[in-house]
């Protein structure tokens, strides 16, 4: 068997893509990283998995039944857990470009990005307009209220933060996004598709809430220009899933040193007399063999983690509901799109929170030809019937051969900073659409553990490598 | 996708993924870094920060490039990632030919791809070292065992003398007899080779050898798109979605908010 060493510079603990990620960027910086996953595989709750692990994760299996056979060779599924995409211009997208992360995978765009409008049967579904020029053929506005989305969305276009001649008289450091909808005359419909399908807000708090007017323009900014870089929709999507982004970034690490046990227990955390960390021990098990388990224990001067490995540091924040669906055909009313993002804005079907579909296909390689996999996800408002709170994303489904939906899934946050004791967690995959809020996140744990600021730009450029 | 090339248009060239397997310190780097810089480094640290290598290989109808990919380590505590094998058309399995163990892992790995692997990659058992042996020359008679690659003119090549019996003598690091591994290779329908990375016994046959050996059905000019994965939708219309996120800094100049 391989040594481990005596002592690393950092110990991550789950295989997720926040912990891939800064276990990449700080193996190229130089620190010494051993990375563990007690799951035998990689992704941890960021993973995508073959379609027999998913019928056996949401336990929709009779005893001495496979109904994974009529779906064909289980490998050629790979089902994200997290439904979430990338932003074409968006953080992550940067990181995967700095760290030639691209190297290792290939991205494809989303076919399209739809938005709803109406409820039950009268319910219309239409691309969200992408600049000026779409906003004036777009079906979602009547004739006057498309000329003052042009001229809302140019001037969103030329905003300049720090140049108030292009503030249009507004204080905009301080007024509500409502002052701004209110000075170009929008009306509320097209509030709704601009907040949340644009801006991609999950509620409408972000109207009434002063000194959210930036925030706002400048999600409005991203969705734009994301959508401008490739054409069809802001997103792009890794082929064979979500899930080879932490393999990537893992890859990475390695790469420059970092050593990975997957299938791994951590039996215990050893902390020196100041309450700080100073070692695991851990058991990496035999995948064949349980008895031939190998236990070992090292130093280290840091942890990073997810959530899971340490319940009693973290708190919950909310509960995300997610239905995972096979269909055989495309959704309706979407131009028969091979893949797609369609929001339900909360507003029209009488809730607080958006209802999300995201939508993969055999074009991304996640399934076999003739299949497509949408996922229906809301943030839960009640404690029973979840079911009927994802109801009006399942009814822009159609038929559903196979719907896999497992209990509310709690959405973790650190207690503390991890100042103390110098385990560093991160947060759960909110529920926000794609990964901006996983990247804050991957920057915030980089501070609080490193007390820098994360750099990507030109990361590897400055690097000794053994070869090349 | 392209036709196959008239006489006079340049040659095509495909890219080709292939991923090096085999025990810690067989010499996968120091065959990889032969082959692409035909160059040898003695007590090589293990390796670190070397993603991916790539070289051309120029057959007579058409040009490969390997991308050759390295374990980065990931392999020692059995942590390899699905996306390693992913798409990847040919593997070189390397052992020690004085380590009868590498031996034995070197099969764990075969077994490892014909499970996880693409079902049409071709698989390269090599046994390095081939310098630590007094038959240092003339194992490459066995070599090249099911292509139609002709690996002829081996003699020129040695260095060694006429090892008149391959198994193992006194005086001779060999561990491994040249048959035990063949008759393997043969039952598992593998190419097989002895090299020595450190005088280039062997080396640019083993690539070139692997390039014969992929089906010309299984290439295609895009990368890592011609493995046999049972997907077809990578192809033909589909194609027009794919984006190149390398060329990136080509497209900053359209930074800038287009509404």
């Amino acid at each position: 068997m391989e040594e481990i060493a005596p002592e690393y510079d950092v110990v991550v603990l789950g295989t997720g893509l926040t912990e891939c990620v800064l276990s990449g960027v700080l193996s190229v910086k130089g620190n010494k990283v051993l990375h563990i996953d007690r799951n035998d595989h990689y992704g941890a709750e960021a993973a995508s998995v073959n379609i027999e692990t998913l019928f056996k994760k949401y336990g929709n299996v009779r005893p001495g039944e496979e109904p994974w056979k009529k779906y064909g060779r289980v490998n050629d599924w790979n089902i994200d857990l997290v439904p979430k995409l990338l932003m074409a211009n968006g953080e992550l997208t940067n990181i995967l470009v700095s760290t030639d992360v691209t190297r290792y995978l290939e991205f494809k765009q989303i076919a399209g990005s739809y938005v709803q409008q109406g409820k039950g049967p009268k319910a219309t579904v239409a691309k969200v307009p992408s600049d000026s020029g779409e906003a004036l053929r777009s079906s979602l506005m009547g004739l006057f209220e498309k000329r003052r989305a042009k001229k809302f969305l140019e001037w969103v276009g030329e905003f300049k933060e720090d140049d108030s001649a292009s503030h249009q008289g507004l204080n905009i450091g301080s007024c509500t996004m409502k002052d701004v909808y209110d000075k170009f005359g929008i009306e509320d419909n097209t509030r709704d598709f601009v907040g949340h399908s644009m801006a991609l807000y999950q509620s409408d708090e972000y109207i009434t809430k002063p000194g959210m007017a930036v925030e706002t323009i400048n999600r409005i900014r991203l969705y734009v220009n994301s959508m401008a870089r490739y054409g069809k929709s802001p997103y792009i999507y890794p082929l064979y899933g979500l899930g080879e982004l932490p393999q990537g970034f893992a890859r990475l690490s390695a790469i420059y040193g970092g050593t990975y046990m997957l299938n791994t227990d951590i039996d215990e955390v050893l902390y020196d007399d100041s309450g700080k960390v100073s070692g695991i021990k851990a058991t990496m098990k035999d995948r064949d063999d349980q008895s031939t388990a190998m236990k070992f224990e090292t130093k280290t001067k840091k942890i990073i983690t997810d959530p899971s490995y340490f319940p009693s540091k973290a708190k919950i924040t909310g509960y995300l509901l997610k239905a995972i669906c096979i269909l055989k055909h495309p959704i309706e009313k979407t131009d028969g799109s091979d893949s797609l993002q369609l929001i339900i804005p909360q507003s029209q079907v009488g809730r607080k929170h958006d209802v999300y579909i995201a939508m993969v296909s055999a074009a991304h390689n996640v399934c076999p030809k003739g299949y497509y996999i949408a996922i229906v996800s809301t943030i839960a408002e009640n404690d029973a019937n979840h079911h009927l709170e994802l109801e009006p994303g399942f009814e822009r489904l159609g038929e559903i051969e196979e719907k896999f939906m497992g209990p509310p899934i709690p959405l973790y946050e650190p207690l503390e900073s991890g100042k103390q004791t110098n385990i560093f967690m991160s947060k759960s995959y909110d529920a926000t659409s794609h990964f901006e809020t996983t990247t804050d996140d991957v920057r915030d744990v980089y501070r609080r553990a490193t007390g820098e600021e994360l750099v990507v730009e030109g990361l590897r450029e400055d690097q000794q490598l053994a070869q090349e | 996708m392209s036709e196959p090339a008239s006489a006079n248009a340049p040659k095509p060239s495909s890219s080709v993924k292939l991923v090096l397997l085999g025990e810690a310190a067989v010499g996968k780097s120091s065959l990889v870094l032969r082959f692409v810089n035909n160059d040898f480094q003695e007590n090589k640290e293990p390796t670190i920060g070397a993603a991916f290598l790539t070289q051309k290989c120029s057959l007579p109808t058409r040009t490969i490039k390997f991308e050759i990919w390295d374990t980065a380590g990931q392999e020692r505590f059995a942590s390899l990632a699905p996306m390693y094998y992913r798409n990847a058309q040919a593997a070189l399995v390397v052992y020690d030919v004085t380590k009868p163990s590498s031996l034995t892992k070197a099969k764990h790995w075969v077994a490892e791809l014909q499970r996880q692997a693409s079902p049409g990659i071709v698989i390269a058992l090599v046994g390095n070292k081939l310098d630590l042996t007094n038959d240092s020359g003339d194992a490459s008679e066995s070599a090249a065992t099911e292509n139609e690659f002709e690996s002829t003119p081996n003699a020129d090549e040695a260095a060694g003398e006429e090892g008149e019996e391959q198994d193992v003598t006194p005086g001779d690091a060999r561990k491994v007899p040249t048959r035990e591994a063949n008759t393997y290779a043969e039952e598992e329908g593998l190419l097989f080779f002895e090299t020595s990375a450190k005088t280039g016994t062997n080396v640019v046959d083993v690539f070139t050898a692997i390039a014969n050996a992929i089906p010309e059905s299984s290439l295609k000019t895009g990368r890592g798109t011609g493995a046999g994965t049972g997907q077809t939708a990578l192809s033909g219309r589909s194609e027009d979605s794919r984006v190149n996120l390398g060329d990136r800094n080509a497209a900053t100049a359209k930074e800038g908010c287009a509404c």
